[in-house]
């Protein structure tokens, strides 16, 4: 049955700003339709974006949501859910915001894991701002400002994920959309700081700098490169070079931030009531 | 089973042709800068165009 998404945009919001072919609608659909089935209550959950196409987001869908400053969603995230730790809290945005302006956020929060899913769509570009290279455009990519190629290595945002201390940490692309939801359920039941990184498609500013003809090109290189996790523990390190692994790569119990903040805080009352 | 309904809002399609091209059975074609159904008789209830429509301008009711 063809799912009805209308539930949860916001009246007259659509068509959205993104360009034709721009994946961040596909990750939108997936959000929506994990939503959905977690049967989440609207009003107890949170949608929370920094700056860029893929933070136009949040002005979509009709939950709870802010607009933040670029690179910032994961700090207003981190207060919206101290505030109040009964609130589903999901973070989306894009790679510029999310490790290049907002890298020190992002692994402070993977630090404390604190509960809240992290949804990073990662286009290798700044695409709202015309094509300047970010922490992850591929080595020898092309940008607006890396006219002869990217000379950067590239941030690997699950390593990077799994390194701050994020207990969850998952990879999919734009073209596996099934694949979406379900790593995003997972994220939200996960107790602590999920990253679900979204390997996604920007034609306009991306693609068409990097001889990409058409989007179409751009998710059959994804669904050509992407190796499931259980597959690639097979695999020698040299024959998994320039693929995508997909699934979920990391999962761990570890104390979540605000279980830890009230205990300290029930410690503290006990002991100041102790001295009387 | 009868054939599927299978909705295209053009108001919504910006003719990325995402659908078009992953359709496994070619229901789906371009006419200028907007998905059309050509063969509706094809789909076989897959709903990759409908998951993977950026636009959110198609729909496949399977009956
Ligand atoms: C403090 C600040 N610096 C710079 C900008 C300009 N700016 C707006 S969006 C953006 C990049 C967004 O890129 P990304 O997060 O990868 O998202 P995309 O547009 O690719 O979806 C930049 C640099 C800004 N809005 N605020
Ligand atoms: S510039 Fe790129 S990221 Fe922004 S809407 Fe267009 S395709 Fe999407």
């Amino acid at each position: 049955m063809a799912f009805n998404y209308e539930k949860y945009i916001r009246p007259g919001k659509l068509p959205h700003i993104w360009c034709p072919g721009c994946g961040h609608g596909i990750v939108m659909k997936g959000l929506i339709r994990a939503i959905d089935k977690c049967a989440l209550n609207k009003n107890r959950t949170a949608v929370i974006s920094g700056i860029g196409c893929a933070s136009r987001l949040p002005g979509y869908v009709d939950f709870n949501t802010v607009h933040t400053a670029h690179g910032r969603a994961a700090a207003f995230a981190t207060g919206m859910k101290m505030a109040d730790p009964g609130l589903t809290v999901l973070c989306v945005g894009g790679d510029g915001d999310g490790v290049a302006i907002g890298g020190n956020h992002f692994i402070h929060a993977c630090r404390r894991n604190i509960d809240i899913t992290y949804i990073l769509m990662n286009n290798h570009i700044y695409g709202m701002t015309g094509g300047q290279f970010s922490p992850c455009t591929p080595t020898d990519g092309f940008a607006s400002t890396t006219p002869y190629g990217n000379p950067d290595p590239v941030f690997d945002i699950a390593k990077l994920a799994i390194g701050a201390g994020a207990t969850f940490v998952a990879r999919t692309t734009a073209y596996h959309a099934t694949q979406i939801d379900k790593l995003i359920i997972e994220g939200i039941q996960h107790k602590g700081f999920s990253v679900i990184e979204i390997l996604d498609c920007c034609p306009t500013s991306y693609g068409r700098r990097n001889k990409y003809r058409s989007v179409v090109e751009m998710m059959k290189q994804h669904k050509e490169l992407a190796v499931p996790v259980t597959a690639a523990a097979k695999m020698a390190p040299e024959d998994l070079a320039g693929k995508i692994i997909t699934g979920v790569l990391h999962k761990e119990d570890k104390p979540e931030y605000c279980e830890q903040y009230s205990r300290l805080i029930e410690k503290v009352q006990e002991q100041a009531a102790a001295k009387g | 089973m009868g054939i599927p309904k299978i909705e295209i809002n053009e108001k919504y399609c910006k003719g990325c042709s995402i659908c078009v091209e992953f359709c496994p059975t070619q229901v789906l074609q371009m006419n200028g800068f907007v998905a059309q159904v050509v063969k509706p008789e094809a789909c076989i209830k897959c709903m990759q165009c409908e998951l993977r429509c950026p636009d959110f301008a198609i729909r496949v009711f399977p009956e």
